[in-house]
């Protein structure tokens, strides 16, 4: 009797060592695709509506149709031009703005006389939106490219200065003092001291300035542009065709997604590559 | 650099140091007098550059060095702004403007509150919705707007919805990082000490979010200011501050143009301020350390 009772227990404890398997499988699986169930159920309310006719497809194409338009413009080529020509405008502006922004920046964190000197003017310029300077702008420089460099380049500027001025000041006392004790010039101090602990606010401040340019392009290109994607949202607007419109937008937010992933993990890298004496 | 000032050294490694006027070593008026001087000074070496540039303007202004329309002298400036507030419509363009600002803002918060809470609070909410989340935020805002007018068509409407959007997205993210930070230590004490669950939010979770919560709130403030100009510009229709703005471009009148930049900027600057008012006397009393 008490091996039955002994053999019952162990299949009993068998088969609840089974189900716990199962259900932490079943527990990880659900956790694993929990996060494409929201835009998964998204989708099929979509292609659902459309079909039976709940959504006029004036209001909301079917994704079907985005899709087709999506593929048609790439294939035409129509997409590759009009993203090249996004692409390269903000390459331009982010890559002015982030130059103007260090050096600004440097200056600013360096000196304390050129920060009592400029900081406030910069301050009450910054006040000022990207989309306050545009009409300004457009009578100034007209509606050409510099117009677009100039607005994308500002946009950039502005987190970049900021958090360069803000890295310049964060270097551990400690390690100034150090760097003292050792005789280092001025230069070697910047060098080997200031930059190294400025480099993570660097980087997050690169980060955001791509996000505010990335940002300025889509609004320039809406209001006043004859090419790029945000034109090509425009056009599809003004023609009515929506598919136009959404695959234009899909473009637009997959080329954002992705640049700020690689930003992610270059920041990323920075942290994790830097001397243990600069880690907090 | 005020680190180095802060340095005791042998003066000649500390020389690089020294920054601004030369100390004095004559006798030394009491400190406070001293520090109410040097900001005195500093303060108006921040006039300096905005004074030579608007005499600099000025000038180029008066002795027509450039011929062209688009150079007006700032005194024609400040004569249409006073045109702008007489004739009262500076106030019609402000008012509609920041009315929508307002109720767009309150929307969004009180939306980005909600849905931020339930994905600090819930794991399996901020599992399924938070990547989402994350992906549609990564879409450039303005880019909605051409769908939004189709959808809500050109009024007001369409705007309120498109600031209700601006401002929900960094509450919701703020609100979420906020609730999800708090440090488990504070909950494991809360929990040592029998707190129920109403009380554990009340008077843990919540006063340890609030300062996250409140940058997601100011960021809203500022972000729905940017959206009105950008609704106004692309939603053409009714009347604000972008309206008069695009006017002034679309006349070719400098003039209008700039007045309608000063008052953005000082209008952003103004809720700035206010942003800034409020955070302080929030934080007057609060119940943790600066953390």
């Amino acid at each position: 009797m008490s091996d039955t009772a002994i053999s019952l227990a162990a299949t009993a404890s068998g088969n609840s060592c089974a189900r716990r398997i199962a259900r932490a499988w079943l527990r990880s699986a659900a956790w694993h695709v929990a996060p494409w169930l929201l835009p998964t159920l998204l989708l099929a309310l979509w292609t659902i509506g459309s079909e039976r006719g709940w959504i006029a497809p004036q209001i909301l194409p079917p994704p079907a149709r985005v899709y087709d338009t999506l593929v048609e413009l790439a294939r035409s080529g129509d997409l590759a031009s009009h993203t090249l020509i996004s692409v390269q405008r903000v390459l331009v502006g982010f890559g002015i703005g982030t130059l103007c922004g260090f050096a600004l920046g440097a200056g600013l964190g360096l000196s304390r006389t050129l920060e009592a000197y400029v900081l406030p003017s910069f301050n009450a310029v910054v006040q000022i939106p990207v989309l306050g300077w545009l009409p300004f702008l457009l009578l100034l420089v007209g509606v050409g490219e510099p117009l677009k460099y100039i607005l994308i380049a500002h946009a950039a500027l502005v987190p970049v200065t900021l958090s360069t001025l803000q890295g310049f000041r964060q270097a551990p006392a400690t390690l100034d003092e150090v760097a003292r004790g050792y005789g280092y010039s001025r230069w070697q101090r910047i060098v080997h001291v200031v930059l190294p602990a400025a480099v993570p606010t660097l980087a997050t401040g690169v980060r955001l300035a791509f996000t505010k340019a990335w940002l300025a392009l889509v609004v320039v290109e809406l209001v006043a542009s004859s090419e790029g994607l945000g034109y090509l949202i425009v056009n599809g607007r003004q023609l009515f065709q929506l598919d136009l419109v959404m695959a234009a937008v899909v473009v637009v937010g997959a080329i954002g997604f992705v640049v700020n992933h690689l930003l992610d993990s270059l920041e990323a890298r920075l942290r994790r590559g830097r001397p243990s004496a600069f880690r907090e | 650099m005020r680190f180095l000032s802060t340095l005791r050294l042998p003066r000649g490694l500390n020389r690089s140091a020294h920054q601004g006027p030369p100390p004095c070593d004559c006798v030394s008026p009491p400190p406070r007098q001293q520090r109410r001087l040097a900001k005195t000074f500093v303060a108006s070496r921040g006039l300096l550059l905005p004074v030579v540039a608007l005499a600099l303007w000025s000038i180029v202004a008066a002795l027509h060095l450039v011929k062209s329309g688009l150079l007006v002298s700032p005194l024609a400036v400040l004569q249409t702004g006073w045109q702008q507030t007489v004739s009262g419509a500076l106030l019609r363009a402000l008012s509609a403007s920041l009315a929508r600002e307002a109720s767009g803002f309150v929307i969004g918060t009180v939306g980005g509150l909600l849905l931020g809470s339930l994905l600090g609070f819930s794991r399996i909410a901020r599992r399924m919705v938070g990547p989402s989340f994350d992906t549609f935020k990564q879409i450039s805002l303005f880019a909605w707007i051409p769908l939004i007018s189709v959808w809500f068509g050109l009024g007001d409407a369409a705007k309120v919805v498109f600031l209700s959007l601006a401002a929900l997205l960094p509450v919701t993210a703020h609100t979420c990082d906020g609730i999800h930070a708090v440090p488990r230590s504070y909950i494991e004490v809360a929990r040592a000490f029998r707190y129920s669950r109403l009380q554990l939010v009340a008077h843990v979770i919540l006063p340890a979010a609030l300062p996250s919560i409140f940058t997601g709130l100011y960021l809203a403030l500022i972000y729905s200011w940017l959206a009105t100009l950008g609704a106004e510009y692309l939603l053409v229709s009714g009347s604000g501050i972008g309206n008069l703005l695009i006017d002034g471009s679309e006349q070719f009148r400098m003039d209008l143009v700039l007045f309608g930049i000063i008052v953005v900027g000082l209008t952003g600057w103004a809720l700035n301020a206010l942003a800034r008012r409020a955070e302080r006397a929030l934080f007057a009393r609060r119940p943790f350390g600066a953390s």
